[in-house]
């Protein structure tokens, strides 16, 4: 059976499953379970209503649960084993990658990448949602510069493997150098320390799009009294910017900031692509992955260290949650 | 707004220039893949693909005919035209393949032996050479060749090396990946939104922690998982994991969006006599269309650009390759340097998401909105 033909009647049963449990389950509840008749039917009603939100949520909840909830501790716990999963090593993965030379550079990069990206992709979507706001033609420049989110991490990839390309008839940044004059040309993604943010604006370039639509809707928010009055009072178009509109949206700032950064935690599509991890580009994914499928043990680790750095943000944004919903 | 004091034109003037700017920078490099995917594949080597509308100088080599020898004195010399009665304009010569454009047309190349070769920009050329000639020597020789656009890269790509295959492939881990997490979140959301039951300050708490879970950690213990009860490396194992994936954005989304619904609906539904089971079907999945349409697309997004799932959660096998893997694993390795055949690969996998983005854009701001932790 062709993989599309099962895909098709893999979403018939699984959404036909899916609408026939909620119905069946309800049914039965009321029907069977607590029929609102007998002797008691204010007391039936009342106990299935207790029961329902329950059958509501049992399937998200079994997914999530399964798959999220299950691995924080399922990996833990196998990353305290050895490569073949057979013997109880204690922390041994853990030192043993601390130790690693591979380990270090990766994590060095990865801290490089959390710095510098959120900034970066920050600063310039909050250029180009300011720059446009005005602007006639503002919304045809906000979808161009948001497009490159629609790609994938190896799409964007290859498409800047030809601006690097090693060959000044094929890449525009050896181009450009050819035209300055450089006689031989450069492989950018060879050259220690710096290949690494030619790796990073390729996220940056992705990403700015994302900063940009959320901080633009955030200045329209702006009431436009603080503005009038800023301007009433002699403000200069940057006072008016920075003094007046960038505090009033800091909040919003902070938001685009830490949903990137969490990003950049996670990404090794783009590493994997145009380095493989070689020239000193590795960064904590990549480096997972060249364990995944080997060293189940130390790939665990790895995903346990990545979870670690993401801790803080991950209760910071429950609190949020928790403060705007009281 | 556009007359207000403060507003100076000089300043517009800067602010359109530099959006201009931007634009241009953010678009060229995709510009410049597009351009190269319906290039000539010789030609993409040959001149940049911001050269590609003008003629390309490429070389050729020629053979001259030894045959046509004739002797000048004490030097042996064939003469003749490399183009053989064809067109053409010779801009540079040699008659080494180490360094093929040596001299300018009409100038006399000095070769191995005390040989020389001269050509025209006409192709007219005379080989001297004070012995005999006995093989027929060869000549290079590079010529403008007027720009060649055609769809040969994607016809190569997309019948001789199977990436129609993983086209369907990509299509189907999407379309089951994207549906199903949609219906199981919008029970979930609504409960989440509309129920009143202890612990739901928790469960909404738990999906926030969720949504930043990183992936990395998963990949292992699920895959055991799906061997340990049979599903091993499959297609169903990945609408699993990415059913289970997407299900914290889905839920906060759709919760984000039902807990906005008007109460008063609601409540005068419940009040006619209305089940939570068809309050939740006949009005606020209805309502809340636009909320499902943000997350399926980005749903649509992740699961179809998704790299890593993919290469774990699938078998490695060329038959079950996505386009993502296809292209990291397989194209990038295997034929690194035929850049034509890479262009046109990469825009075939971005081919369906550019066109869901620029279609649906207003859903998808919207879901950012929503969606981004306040």
């Amino acid at each position: 059976m062709s993989p599309l033909l099962q895909g098709i009647i893999t979403v018939i049963v699984g959404v036909g499953g899916c609408v026939g449990y909620f119905f069946l389950s309800n049914l039965i509840l009321d029907k069977v379970i607590f029929p609102p008749r007998a002797d008691n039917p204010g007391r039936n009603i009342n106990r299935a209503n207790l029961v329902r939100p329950w059958l509501f949520l049992f399937p998200a909840m079994a997914a999530l649960g399964l798959y999220l909830v299950y691995p924080v501790v399922g990996s833990f716990y196998r990353s305290l084993y050895n490569r073949s999963g057979d013997e109880f090593i204690g922390f041994g993965n853990y030192t043993t990658m601390f130790a690693d030379n591979g380990f270090q550079i990766a994590f060095f990069n990865n801290m490089l990448w959390v710095l510098v990206v959120p900034a970066a992709a920050t600063f310039f979507g909050l250029l180009v949602a300011q720059l446009t706001d005005r602007l006639k033609w503002g919304n045809i420049a906000k979808s161009l510069i948001f497009m490159p989110m629609a790609i994938s991490f190896v799409g964007a990839s290859l498409i800047w493997k030809f601006v690097y390309a090693n060959n000044a008839d094929i890449g525009l940044i050896n181009a450009i150098r050819d035209f300055f004059g450089a006689s031989e040309p450069l492989d950018v993604l060879q050259v220690r320390f710096w290949n690494n943010f030619f790796l990073m604006f390729i996220l940056v370039w992705i990403q700015t799009g994302f900063a940009m639509v959320i901080l633009s809707a955030a200045l329209r928010g702006i009431p436009e009294e603080t503005i009038e009055a800023a301007i009433i009072d002699g403000a200069n178009p940057f006072q008016v910017f920075f003094k007046i509109k960038v505090p009033q949206i800091m909040g919003t700032i902070v938001v685009v900031w830490t949903t990137i950064t969490i990003l950049v935690l996670k990404v090794f599509d783009i590493v994997y692509t145009m380095t493989g991890g070689n020239f000193g580009t590795d960064i904590l994914p990549s480096y997972m992955m060249s364990y995944m499928f080997r060293d189940d043990g130390r790939a665990t680790a790895v995903a346990f260290v990545i979870m670690i750095v993401v801790l803080p943000v991950m209760i910071w944004n429950i609190r949020q949650a928790r403060a705007e919903m009281r | 707004m556009d007359n207000i004091a403060g507003t100076k034109s000089s300043l517009s003037w800067a602010v359109n220039l530099s959006v201009i700017f931007l634009v241009v920078l953010w678009l060229i490099p995709t510009v410049g893949l597009l351009v190269s995917s319906f290039r000539d594949r010789d030609q993409i080597s040959a001149s940049g693909w911001w050269l590609s509308p003008f003629a390309v100088e490429q070389n050729f080599q020629a053979k001259i005919p030894a045959g046509e020898v004739r002797q000048d004195g004490e030097f042996f010399v064939i003469e003749g035209n490399i183009f053989s009665g064809g067109e053409g304009e010779v801009i540079r010569f040699g008659g080494a393949r180490s360094n093929p454009t040596v001299a300018a047309a009409g100038e006399t190349a000095e070769l191995t032996r005390d040989r020389s070769l001269t050509v025209q920009a006409n192709g007219d050329f005379v080989y001297r050479s004070p012995a005999e000639i006995k093989r027929d020597p060869s000549v290079y020789y590079s010529t403008a060749t007027p720009p060649d656009f055609s769809l040969d890269n994607y016809q190569t790509i997309l019948f001789s090396n199977n990436m129609d295959i993983a086209f369907i492939n990509t299509l189907t881990v999407t379309i089951p990946a994207t549906i199903i997490p949609i219906l199981i979140a919008a029970f979930a959301a609504y409960a989440l939104a509309w129920m009143d039951f202890a612990g739901r300050g928790l469960l909404i708490a738990m999906v926030v922690g969720l949504l930043v879970v990183p992936l990395q950690l998963a990949l292992v213990p699920l895959l055991q998982f799906h061997n340990s009860i049979g599903i091993g490396q499959s297609f169903l194992g990945i609408w699993m994991a990415h059913t289970g994936f997407g299900l914290p954005l889905a839920i906060y989304l759709l919760r984000n969006y039902m807990v906005g619904l008007p109460r008063d609906i609601i409540e005068s539904a419940k009040v006619d006599g209305a089940t939570d089971f068809q309050v939740f079907t006949k009005i606020v999945l209805p309502l809340s269309f636009p909320a499902l349409a943000s997350f399926a697309i980005f749903q649509f997004l992740w699961t179809w650009n998704d790299l890593l799932v993919a290469k774990v959660f699938l078998p490695s096998n060329a038959e079950s390759w996505v386009m993502t893997v296809k292209i990291a694993d397989d194209l990038l390795g295997s034929r690194g340097g035929d850049w034509g055949i890479l262009a046109s690969a990469a825009f075939i996998s971005i081919a369906v998401p550019l066109i869901v983005f620029f279609t649906m854009q207003r859903y998808l701001v919207r879901g950012l909105l929503a969606g981004s932790v306040k």
